[in-house]
């Protein structure tokens, strides 16, 4: 399984991604290593359709596809939570639901 | 450079999302001003927006004023357009003024690494408070309310209890 983690430097909340995905990794029993990729530049973001910093990406599917078609660009990502409050960080739900 | 605690308000003069030019004179009748560094973009702002309104509608009899400013680079930003801020604070209901900073000159006065970013004022606009709102984005995971204990302090004649934290949030965006 290839997880990913795309990141801006710009944002702060990619360590918490980090470590979230990796916490749902180990709960799940899966042997997975994240792979750290950073976006530096404007074009970079258009060439990785990255829609903000974090993104996070198993086999290629993003954990969060709605927000995946934010247009590209070097920011942070707003993720929606299921009760309509706003975070920089996907549900662990939402990070095992892409898991499965 | 970050304005120190103890620090006298630097001044401004900015037009504000219902189309009245603000300055810092404007509020020399409350006791306390909390200039907040803000936008609309960042979901870390978005995620503190509610608390942002609580504060002012829970501290606003009491002699307290909260000031939003937005310095943002809405070229590269489009998000926080004038016209964007206008939209947003009529939408989510904004009962804090909400100005913008257009040429980035009040930001840099102030020093705002982060949006959210606060910068509480005593009654002689000297910096008694700076960093962030609370504790956590997520307002389910809150244990210390910063902003609020700042204030209950200073309101009180007392310093607060924690004069500096650091600011979570996007960073402000400057132009290149």
């Amino acid at each position: 399984m290839k997880v990913e983690l795309l990141y801006w430097r710009g944002c702060p909340s990619y360590p918490e991604a980090q470590r979230l995905i990796e916490e749902v990794l180990a709960r799940a029993g899966v042997e997975a290593a994240v792979e750290l990729r950073e976006v530096e530049s404007d074009e970079q973001a258009a060439r990785l359709r990255f829609p903000g910093s974090p993104t996070i990406r198993i086999d290629g599917r993003d954990v969060d596809p709605v927000g995946a078609e934010t247009p590209p660009g070097l920011t942070c990502r707003l993720y929606h939570l299921p009760d309509g409050r706003i975070s920089p960080l996907p549900t662990r739900e939402q990070i095992d639901a892409a898991l499965a | 450079m970050t304005l120190a605690l103890g620090t006298r308000a630097p001044s401004f003069s900015l037009p504000g999302v219902d189309g009245a030019t603000r300055a810092l004179d404007d509020y020399a009748d409350v006791d306390a001003l909390a200039v907040v560094w803000s936008c609309n973009h960042c979901p870390y702002v978005q995620a503190w927006e509610d608390r942002m309104m609580a504060v002012q509608r829970d501290y606003g009899a009491r002699g307290f004023r909260l000031v939003a400013i937005n310095s943002n680079d809405a070229e590269r930003y489009p998000a926080d357009s004038f016209e964007a801020m206008q939209r947003r604070a009529r939408e989510r209901g904004f009962n804090f003024d909400y100005l913008l900073d257009e040429d980035q000159s009040v930001a840099r006065a102030y020093g705002p690494e982060r949006t959210p970013e606060v910068f509480l004022f005593d009654s002689d606009r000297r910096l008694v408070y700076h960093g962030a709102i609370d504790d956590s984005y997520d307002e389910q995971g809150v244990q210390v309310h910063y902003l609020r204990d700042a204030l209950d302090a200073l309101l009180d004649g007392r310093e607060p209890p924690v004069a500096e934290t650091p600011p979570v949030g996007c960073s402000v965006k400057w132009r290149n």
